[in-house]
């Protein structure tokens, strides 16, 4: 079968510089051929043979999961693109400035014949660096934007100081520790840096977050599961940003945990909280079991695997990490310390 | 048990490309294929016609004399079996995602929220549907088109000023069609599901267990049986009743270890064909479930997308996503 077509999503709010990016992107994709799928279509000059227009038609799927939107556009598009499979490579979508990425994440998980023949490679979020702050406290779809994100680019850095960057990038870190965090004017980023990210890899999970597992990083993981502290696990060092409704929360369990509690635990959770849930991630150590345990979500979607074996030497850790909105930090580490073999 | 075999009566096509589509334009086997041509097998050889240069052809529709095709040049062209490619409209680059065609001439398509009709003696009229539409099809009676789209479907006379009739059902509505008495309409929804309602009293029914979505539905000729597609065996629902299909079980024909993709009742008799992911063709008789064999098994073949019977039931046309293609002529 054919290789699965690789898909960025580009979010960031209204004049962030997104179609700044897109345009490099084009001009700059070394023969990369790409179809743009895009919302304002016909506004901006878009140098690109195969640019399709969206209408953003975002439509809860009928299983009785309330969050679990998806983009219909969207499935009706990438069905049509297939038609022309020989004549690009990797598939754009650029979504609109107040745009919620999550549906589009999610039918990427929940629609069978897109799943088939396209994978999601990664959402990169583009801040604008002058007014990211503000649009974080007036504006629940930039925060949510940051949140999902796995790249996000800090752009128009020309434009402020170096203290409101440090400022900014605080701000972004209170809320997603995780994403790859670049610094640019005119969105000059090298494009390795937003595409073929794999980022919703299981396999590649750990390449894509350096700081994850070591729990060493610039964030400090303080929510040891069972130790009782009080303190959510949301980026400690930005301890002034923790009134974010919006922020992470990890923790970390030395040695196994046992799959007939965690697997339950984690499938009840999800369910009760994936509404406020964006993003989760995990590898566990599983008791009796040679191979790492790896899963993902977006909302209440959840993927999980069996991966490559523990490697002789190599610490059995247990951890996870949610990005959320009002995240009970207290109530997911007792649920995870409960889970521990 | 050895099912009976008719493979040694197919003639192996070669179409070249995916195909999207199979249809007799008169005697003529026609193929749409997803590069934009239409495949014309003339007695002198086959001919290929470019109905959509340069494009994708995303919805089609085929009358006895034309093959309607829809691309996402945003054109609709009726291609006839002489090869003559007429221009239906132009709908400026946007996509044409639904197609909808009837032997008088008269054709419909959308392209997002925007469908279009065109009567036979030419007369346009446009509607604009509450979402994208996914799925179009003319009722049996009356110049009347059925419009499948989120949140259930519309029923809407292009000629009349009479307001367009809507029913309600939440989630995505794919592709439509009416029983060939008029009484219902059904649907098959992005949650693998059908919907059905009585267009009378629009009582609703609902048609799940799918483990894929349906892309395929054929109605027998009197109208008693829906075949359907997205499972691993046909699944053929009885509408010959009042209640229609109502608190009863369908019939699940030709189970086998890959999905039916495409499936195709025989006009004049009660049997379907019913082509698999896999490739495989088989013949099923409605009820009892007896099985004939019209391609066989085979390591690597394309999934069947495409398959069509003539008028009289006396030759299936197929053809697949591999660009594989071929036509079985039934023995007397």
């Amino acid at each position: 079968m054919n290789e699965k077509i690789p898909v960025t999503v580009l979010t960031g709010y209204l004049g962030a510089g997104k179609t700044t990016l897109l345009n490099r992107i084009l001009s700059e994709g070394h023969g990369q051929r790409f179809a743009v799928i895009v919302n304002e279509f016909g506004e901006i000059g878009i140098d690109n043979g195969l640019v399709i227009g969206a209408d953003e038609e975002v439509f809860e799927m009928n299983n009785g999961c309330v969050c679990c939107t998806v983009r219909g556009d969207l499935i009706r598009i990438i069905e049509g693109l297939l038609k022309r499979r020989s004549r690009f490579d990797a598939i754009i979508v650029e979504t609109t400035g107040l745009a919620d990425p999550a549906p589009v994440a999610q039918t990427f998980f929940a629609d069978a014949a897109v799943r088939e023949a396209a994978r999601l490679d990664a959402v990169v979020t583009v801040a604008d660096a002058k007014f990211l702050a503000e649009r974080l406290r007036d504006a629940p779809e930039a925060k949510t934007q940051i949140a999902f994100a796995d790249v996000i680019i800090l752009n128009k850095i020309d434009l402020v100081d170096a203290v409101a960057i440090h400022d900014t990038e605080a701000r972004i870190r209170a809320i997603n520790p995780y994403a790859k965090l670049l610094k640019a004017s005119k969105c000059a980023v090298p494009l390795d840096a937003i595409l073929g990210r794999n980022a919703f890899d299981l396999e590649r999970i750990l390449e894509i977050e350096p700081g994850f597992l070591d729990g060493e990083g610039h964030h400090d993981h303080h929510g040891h599961a069972g130790d009782g502290h009080g303190h959510a696990g949301a980026a400690a060092p930005l301890a002034h940003h923790h009134g974010e409704e919006m922020q992470s929360v990890s923790m970390s369990i030395e040695g196994d945990v046992h799959p007939e509690k965690f697997l339950p635990w984690l499938q009840d959770y999800i369910q009760k909280e994936g509404a406020s849930i964006l993003r989760s991630k995990g590898i566990l150590s599983f008791k009796d079991e040679q191979k790492r345990f790896v899963f993902q979500g977006v909302h209440m979607l959840l993927e999980g695997e069996l991966q490559r074996e523990w490697k002789p030497g190599e610490k059995r850790l247990s951890k996870l990490v949610f990005i959320g909105r009002n995240l009970n930090a207290e109530e997911i580490r007792q649920g995870f310390a409960a889970c521990k073999a | 048990m050895a099912a009976t075999s008719l493979a040694a009566h197919v003639t192996p096509l070669e179409a070249g490309a995916p195909v999207a589509a199979a249809a007799f334009l008169g005697e003529t086997p026609a193929l749409a294929l997803d590069d934009g041509h239409i495949l014309l097998f003339v007695p002198d050889g086959p001919r290929r016609v470019a109905a959509h240069p340069c494009a994708a052809i995303l919805a089609t529709a085929a009358t006895k004399k034309a093959f309607f095709t829809g691309g996402d040049d945003g054109r609709v062209r009726a291609t006839a079996a002489d090869g003559t490619v007429q221009e239906i409209a132009d709908e400026k680059g946007q996509w044409i995602d639904a197609l909808a065609a009837r032997d008088d001439g008269a054709a419909a398509w959308s392209s997002g929220k925007k469908v279009c009709a065109r009567d036979a003696a030419g007369n346009t009229a446009a509607f604009a549907a509450p979402s994208s539409v996914r799925g179009l099809a003319f009722m049996p009676k009356g110049y009347r088109l059925a419009i499948a789209h989120y949140g259930g479907a519309t029923l809407w006379f292009p000629n009349a000023a009479a307001p367009p009739e809507r029913f309600e059902w939440k989630g995505s509505h794919l592709s439509i069609t009416a029983s060939p008495d008029g009484r219902f309409l059904v649907t098959a929804m992005q949650e693998n599901t059908l919907h059905a309602w009585r267009i009378a009293d629009k009582k609703e029914m609902r048609m799940s267990g799918y483990p894929a979505k349906t892309r395929s539905l054929s109605w027998s000729s009197d109208g008693d049986w829906l075949a359907t597609s997205g499972a691993d065996a046909a699944i053929v629902w009885p509408f010959k009743d009042k209640e229609g299909p109502l608190g009863k079980a369908p019939l699940e024909c030709g189970l086998r270890p890959a999905q039916v993709s495409c499936a195709a009742f025989r006009p004049k008799s009660p049997v379907v064909a019913q082509g698999y992911s896999d490739g495989v063709i088989l013949l099923c008789r409605v009820p009892d479930g007896a099985i004939v064999i019209v391609r066989p098994f085979a390591e690597s073949l394309g999934a069947i997308t495409a398959l069509t019977w003539d008028r009289n039931g006396g030759r299936l046309l197929f053809g697949a996503a591999d660009g594989a293609a071929g036509l079985l002529e039934m023995p007397r």
